[in-house]
Formats: structure tokens, C-alpha cells, sequence
């Protein structure tokens, strides 16, 4: 499956997703600008990107956790996701996000 | 007046709290600084309730449980914690040792530095909002360190968490009007706290609104309004003359950017015979360094601990031979731990 992520300079990366594996470590072994800080545990927002072109749609809705861990990022959209969250897999084949601001 | 011991740790997460065991092994005395209020580091304050699977031995322990077996673990050695503070500046001595300065002014003299700073001190996070940097300090503040100088204002706070909570009702009886923003109508704190905001809220007394800070107005860092982003993309003008964004904390490396340890994409390079910077006397263990290899886990910044422990005893006992003995068998590491 491929993720198409636009970084912060609105350059935009194809990468290929591993099934299984959160969409930050996909990113974030790329090179893209994700800091990541906690390594994935939901618990610190800076992996947030923008789920876009009608994919957000498409994801298994965000956990209590990450809807709680949502209102520590910054400028939160209708369409903010925490990357860490969302899990490779071959239906999401295409995805695209943005990654959002630091 | 600076005070002096062996070595100081800059960082109190779980990779500094070990060095002071094996450096207490040797005799060596710690001082450790920490921008964080508490010990533990990212483990306390991003995960403290989360599991950690791979520390070696302990199948499942949460970042907190980790935390205080390490402080349990590390107790007989004695190290003196300044919490709280930024380590901002390290300077070489003439005699050979480094002093350290934090931002509370304490100074302390050591023979060896080491940093184990993981990905950084936790500051608390900017909002993208275009100038917000002329305003702080003056109209914008990020904590809050006396209520009484928010006596009149007209305040605005962003955010939905405890801090963005806490000061709104800590702060709505001393303001002239206050205002909280939060991206949705729900929050991740306190129900009570939660409770007690919307009564005040139905009574008046405070205003509470769905929408985001997009703009911020005024000159020379005095604020006079701001643009309110709302929930259905209209926008509002809001007078206001403080604001307190309460997005939490993010990792930032700080003033060590500054002490001229040859960083690479912000990490210190070390060897990985004794974890020491390219600067003598320096060290850095933990998710701090790079070498090849690296491996940004708990258990390698143990190990690195360890090793930097042998190579500080040199630098600080120059002396003095060092022994090497395994806790099992030597009365007195025993004794040093206090169990013989």
C-alpha cells in the first residue's frame, strides 16, 4: 500500500506503508517531519497530520485516548488524526495526509 | 556560591537517575537538574501510566512504576535534585572541572558532565499563530506563576486539558471578563473541573466558545484582540488584553544546543567505550547521543550508564584504582547499598 503524505513545505512524498505498522512509523522512517516524541503510545500529539480527500472518512474512528490526546495539538481540524494511530492496511491503499504545523 | 561534587546529570529521566546508581557504585557523587518538577523524565511525563514490555526482567512495568524503582533503587547514593530549572550554561574551570548554571541561578562545580537529556527540556508548545513571539512575556504567557497579576485583565485562555481548566476557574473570580476556547465542545480534564466551568458559564460569569485563536492584535507585545476561528469557519473579533494558550509540552534541546558539543541533527556524538562527547569530561548517554549503531532504547541507555561510569571515576579520581566488583559478592558494594 502507498501513503502520500505532503510535508510542512507542501512537498509531496509517496511512501510504501507496511501492513500493520502506524502510519507515524511509516512517516517518520521516511525522513518526513514527524517528531513522534513518545514513540507511538498516543501520549503526546506530535504526530498529527491532516486526513485528506475523503480518507478521514474511511479510518476506523478515533479512541477516547486519541481524541483526549487531540486537544494537545495544535490547530486541530475536523480532519486532525494522530498518525500513531492509524494502522497500515491494504483498504488504505492511496491515503492521504497532511502533515500538520509544529 | 556554587556548590561542588563529582559529576552532574543534566536530566532526571530514567537514564540519569540509573547513572547516579552506577556512579554511586564508584563513590562518585551527583547533583542531577531537570526542567520537569518531578523525576522520570518522558517516562513520567508522557507515559506515566502507559507499559513499557522491554525492560530486561521486568516484563511490564508503567513509565511511572519504572520511575520509582529507580528511585527506590538509587535512594543510598544521595543524589541532590534540582528540579524545576534549566541547566543553561557550562563552563570549564581552571583547575580542570566544569560548572554548570541553571536558570535559578544554582551553581554547581563538577569533574565530569554528563547529559542525559533525552529528546530535549519540555517547554511548553506554541501555538502557529503568526507573531505570537513579540507577545510573550508581556500579553502572552504559557504559565502561571502569580494570579495577582492577573487581577483586571481581560483574559483569554485556549485549550482543553486540566491547565486550561484549572486556570480558568482559578482565575475567572480575579478577572474583568474571561474567555475559554477549545476546538470542540469536550474535554480531556477533570470532570469536576469541566462541571464547575460550564456553571460558570450559565451564570455569566465567564465565556466559553468552540473555536480556534487565529490572529492575534496589537503592538509593541501589548495585546488588544484577537481573531476567534469558529467551529462553523465564520470568524469572530475578541478584545482581550492576555492570553493563555494550554497546549502541553513538547521536547525542545534548549541552551545544550549551546555547549558546543559538536551536534549532529541535535544528538551528541559519543564513542561507545565510555559514552564521552568529543569534548574530555563531557558525556552523554541515552537518547541524547549517536553513535553507530544507536539504538534509542531504556535498556542501551543503562548499559551506556554503566560504561560512563568507569571512564567519569578517571576523570574525578585520577588516583585512585578502580576496582571492578560485582554487587552478588563485594560487603562493600553491599554496604554502599546499605543492605550488608
Amino acid at each position: 500500500m502507498k501513503i502520500v503524505a505532503t510535508d510542512r513545505k507542501g512537498e509531496v512524498h509517496t511512501v510504501e506503508g507496511r501492513d500493520g505498522w502506524s502510519v507515524m512509523e511509516i512517516l517518520r522512517d521516511a525522513g518526513l517531519p514527524i517528531a513522534a516524541e513518545c514513540g507511538g503510545a498516543c501520549a503526546c500529539a506530535t504526530c498529527h497530520v491532516y486526513v485528506t480527500d475523503g480518507w478521514y472518512e474511511k479510518l476506523k474512528p478515533p479512541s477516547d485516548a486519541e481524541i483526549d490526546m487531540l486537544d494537545m495539538a495544535l490547530a486541530v481540524e475536523p480532519n486532525s488524526r494522530l498518525s500513531c494511530q492509524i494502522t497500515c492496511a491494504p483498504e488504505l491503499d492511496g491515503i492521504k495526509v497532511t502533515v500538520a504545523p509544529e | 556560591m556554587a556548590v561542588e561534587t563529582d559529576v552532574v546529570i543534566v536530566g532526571a529521566g530514567p537514564i540519569g537517575l540509573f547513572a547516579v546508581f552506577e556512579l554511586g557504585l564508584l563513590d562518585l557523587k551527583t547533583h542531577l537538574v531537570d526542567i520537569l518538577d518531578r523525576p522520570g523524565g518522558q517516562c513520567t511525563e508522557l507515559y506515566p501510566e502507559k507499559p513499557i514490555y522491554d525492560i530486561p526482567g521486568l516484563p511490564i512495568v508503567t513509565g511511572q512504576e519504572l520511575t520509582d524503582r529507580l528511585m527506590e533503587q538509587i535512594k543510598p547514593f544521595g543524589a541532590t535534585f534540582h528540579l524545576g530549572q534549566m541547566a543553561t550554561a557550562l563552563e570549564k574551570l581552571p583547575d580542570g572541572r566544569w560548572k554548570l548554571k541553571t536558570d535559578a541561578d544554582t551553581e554547581v562545580v563538577a569533574h565530569a558532565i554528563v547529559v542525559a537529556a533525552g529528546g530535549g527540556s519540555f517547554v511548553p508548545k506554541r501555538p502557529p499563530i503568526a507573531g505570537i513571539e513579540d507577545y510573550e512575556g508581556k500579553s502572552v504567557f504559557y504559565a502561571v506563576r502569580k494570579m495577582e497579576n492577573f487581577r483586571g485583565k481581560n483574559i483569554l485562555i485556549a485549550g482543553g486539558g486540566d491547565s486550561a481548566l484549572d486556570w480558568t476557574l482559578n482565575l475567572a473570580p480575579l478577572a474583568n471578563s474571561l474567555t475559554l476556547v477549545h476546538h470542540r465542545d469536550g474535554f480531556r480534564a477533570n470532570q469536576h473541573s469541566v462541571n464547575q466551568m460550564r456553571e460558570l458559564v450559565d451564570q455569566g460569569k465567564i465565556k466559553f466558545q468552540v473555536a480556534s485563536v487565529k490572529a492575534l492584535h496589537g503592538a509593541g507585545g501589548k495585546l488588544e484582540a484577537v481573531t476567534l476561528l469558529n467551529h462553523d469557519k465564520t470568524e469572530a473579533h475578541l478584545a482581550c488584553d492576555t492570553f493563555l494558550p494550554f497546549f502541553g509540552l513538547t521536547m525542545k534541546l534548549g541552551p545544550i544546543a549551546e555547549f558546543g558539543l559538536n551536534l549532529h541533527e541535535n544528538l551528541i556524538p559519543v564513542d561507545t567505550e565510555k559514552f564521552e562527547s568529543p569534548t574530555p569530561g563531557i558525556f552523554a548517554i541515552g537518547d541524547i547521543n549517536t553513535y553507530p549503531g544507536k539504538l534509542k532504547l531504556i535498556l542501551s541507555g543503562f548499559h551506556e550508564a554503566a560504561l560512563m561510569a568507569q571512564a567519569a571515576f578517571h576523570i574525578a579520581r585520577p588516583n585512585e584504582k578502580l576496582r571492578f566488583q560485582y554487587t552478588t559478592s563485594s560487603s562493600s558494594l553491599q554496604k554502599k547499598l546499605g543492605v550488608a
